[in-house]
């Protein structure tokens, strides 16, 4: 379904979600070419993460994790920036001092994104005890996949955002092989003997969502559920977004397994191939939200194209940039130890 | 004649005066409400608020990584970890994050915290509430690491590292505590020579600089003339007021209660022997505990526990080597 927003946001969301796809793509046909070292891309995750962050509003902040691309870009982060940081360039967004891994953008709400898994719940956490001392509004998302409820601190986080009714979501993005129970009668998350995982977070008394995470209209809903009870002092909530582990990023190097997105297959169920077709037809969310604004009428195909048509050009601008870039100077490697 | 303050006394006016002077600064940690195991924060809460005075669960790990992000969102918190043994528990997030975040965003970040943390041996407490543990945290580029030996530099140097913008590990020794001494308002950037002296350099930090003051008490009797320098910071580390001591003297004897196996006495050993090597008359000497847990029984800790008699010891021997003092 589609978000319960005005016409003009619902096609921004599109745009966003595009953006994430084209820049991924193309990040990984660099890949071929330069030693980036080991990345993570957000391909499949798109219609959790844009509709999740486009609402926050300036001021929140988010915390993410080693799958962190798709988060910056769906809030604006620009996308030149991070292909230079993730080159090492100069001009990259932390000037070549962090890479995929340590990205950070704090004029667009991500002060930083931990590689150590569950590294970012406790962050997530304090800064919105800092709003909650402070006395402001805002609110704080930590973002993490489902690994991260195998570390002690989430559950340490969770119960003093509980007693303190602190102003955070945990948006934990389940994208366990199985995620969306394409395996009859068992549980998506293969390593936790608790299930489902919302059983973490309800027996600190947090509440819990469950959505559908390549249903934008239902990510977006919960959401803005959270989000409103978090800024209205209600304190935190738990949402458990459904998605699908993306065949490219199998086994551990991603690969454009799936091929460059066609947005045809969106609406013309006639070319999608026998390979992955069930990505193509059913899982990829971004296909299921180019078709569900094309059948509601909210979009052409012929808007959809030229969409796509300005974004890939977005991107090939920005990994120009990045590829024109400077690299940092060396002795750069030895500043900034201290404020 | 000026007040004498107790060293634990010194610490909570200094965080009262913190809290007072700057709305962003918050004290938080297990018990602080209460007063913390020794009474640092007793009466904060009262005075300032549960709001900026905060108990947490016994959650180390989190609440390290709480209060780096609550850094990073506009507080200025002071966090208490009772025992410095408990935060192997908070490493993850003293070390990978409030430690790294400032360089890791090309200087985006800013983490002004203070992590205040007592230990070393005193009290029979064993090896999970004894150690001192300072080398892992001078080890890690982005902390500065700082520990007080007087009371009169508790305040003004526990004043120092909140206004601080990089994450400061306040190192307290435990049997420091109850002394007494004069609070000053004099500079505490840097080492201080506490005892001039013209034959051997005695380097040391915290506890151990009472007990490197005795020794030189009585190596001045037997006519050796020590000079006593008292770190203060452990990082950044003042080698200059070392070196221009160890070039004098041309001995050296550094001194802490850690243990000595990858102490911080084998950089300060390396860097004076790099540094003024011409200078020397005599190899540097190290005193540190054994490379061993601290044993809980009275005997065993008296045996493990570095002190005086080490000092004089390690500071005669080093009379033999060389030209006497001219």
């Amino acid at each position: 379904m589609t978000p319960d927003l005005p016409e003009d946001q619902l096609v921004d969301l599109l745009r966003r979600m595009l953006v994430i796809r084209r820049f991924e793509e193309s990040l990984i046909k660099l890949a071929g070419d330069f030693d980036i070292g080991h990345f993570h891309v957000y391909i499949g995750q798109e219609s959790t993460g844009v509709p999740a962050l486009a609402q926050l509003q300036e001021g929140d902040l988010a915390f993410t994790t080693h799958r962190n691309h798709g988060h910056l870009l769906a809030r604006g982060t620009d996308p030149a920036a991070m292909v230079a940081e993730i080159l090492g360039k100069a001009t990259g967004t932390n000037n070549g001092k962090g890479g995929t891994l340590h990205i950070a953008s704090p004029e667009h709400g991500f002060p930083t994104t931990s590689a150590v898994t569950g590294g970012c719940t406790p962050l997530a956490t304090g800064a919105a005890f800092a709003f909650s001392r402070r006395k402001v509004d805002r609110v704080s998302v930590c973002l993490f996949g489902d690994g991260a409820l195998e570390e002690g601190s989430y559950h340490e986080s969770i119960n003093i955002a509980a007693l303190e009714a602190l102003p955070v979501i945990y948006l934990c993005e389940n994208n366990s092989l199985e995620a969306l129970g394409q395996k009859a009668n068992e549980y998506p998350s293969s390593t936790m003997a608790a299930a489902p995982l919302t059983d973490l977070a309800a027996s600190f008394k947090v509440p819990t969502i469950t959505v559908d995470g390549t249903d934008t209209g239902a990510v977006h809903g919960a959401m803005a559920e959270a989000i409103d009870r978090a800024r209205s002092g209600g304190g935190p909530t738990f949402v458990e977004a459904l998605t699908v582990r993306w065949p490219g990023n199998r086994p551990l190097w991603p690969q454009l397994a799936t091929g460059v997105t066609d947005l045809t297959y969106a609406w013309d169920e006639g070319a999608i191939p026998q390979d992955h077709s069930k990505w193509h037809g059913a899982q990829d969310g971004v296909l299921r939200y180019t078709r569900e604004l094309v059948t509601a009428g909210l979009v052409t195909t012929g808007d959809v194209l030229a969409l796509d048509g300005e974004v890939s050009t977005q991107i090939e601008d920005a990994v120009q940039f990045a590829l024109d870039s400077p690299y940092p100077d060396p002795e750069s490697a030895f500043e900034g130890v201290y404020a | 004649m000026t007040a004498e303050l107790r060293f634990i006394d010194a610490i909570h006016a200094g965080l009262q005066a913190s809290l007072a002077a700057d709305d962003a600064v918050v004290v938080i940690g297990e018990d602080v409400t209460y007063g913390g195991p020794f009474g640092a924060t007793k009466g904060l809460a009262d005075e300032f608020g549960r709001h900026r005075v905060r108990d947490t669960p016994i959650s180390e790990a989190t609440v390290m990584g709480m209060v780096t992000g609550a850094a990073l969102t506009g507080l200025r918190p002071v966090v208490e970890v009772m025992f410095v043994d408990f935060i192997t528990l908070a490493m993850d997030q003293l070390v990978n994050h409030a430690a790294k975040l400032h360089f890791m965003s090309g200087g985006q970040l800013r983490v002004p915290l203070t992590v205040r943390v007592q230990g070393g041996v005193r009290g029979r407490f064993g090896a999970h509430h004894s150690q001192s543990l300072e080398s892992w945290f001078t080890h890690t580029p982005g902390l500065k690491v700082v520990a007080p030996a007087f009371p009169g530099d508790a305040k003004p140097l526990l004043a120092a590292a909140i206004a601080n913008d990089n994450p400061v590990v306040y190192l307290e020794h435990r049997g420091l505590y109850w002394d007494k001494g004069p609070l000053h308002d004099d500079p505490v950037d840097g080492a201080v020579v506490r005892r001039p002296g013209t034959d051997v350099t005695v380097v040391s930090y915290s506890k151990m600089v009472h007990s490197a003051l005795a020794a030189a008490d009585r190596l001045a009797d037997s006519g050796v003339e020590a000079e006593v320098i008292d770190l203060r910071w452990l990082a950044p580390l003042d080698t200059a007021t070392v070196l221009e001591s160890v070039a004098k003297t041309g001995r050296a004897v550094v001194a802490h209660e850690a243990v000595a196996r990858g102490g911080l006495g084998a950089e300060l050993a390396a860097t004076i022997q790099r540094e003024v090597f011409t200078e020397l008359v005599a190899p540097v000497e190290r005193v540190g505990a054994a490379f061993a847990p601290v044993a809980a029984a009275a005997a065993l800790e008296d045996a493990f526990l570095p002190g005086v008699d080490e000092i004089e010891r390690a500071a005669g021997s080093l009379m033999a080597f060389g030209p006497p003092p001219p």
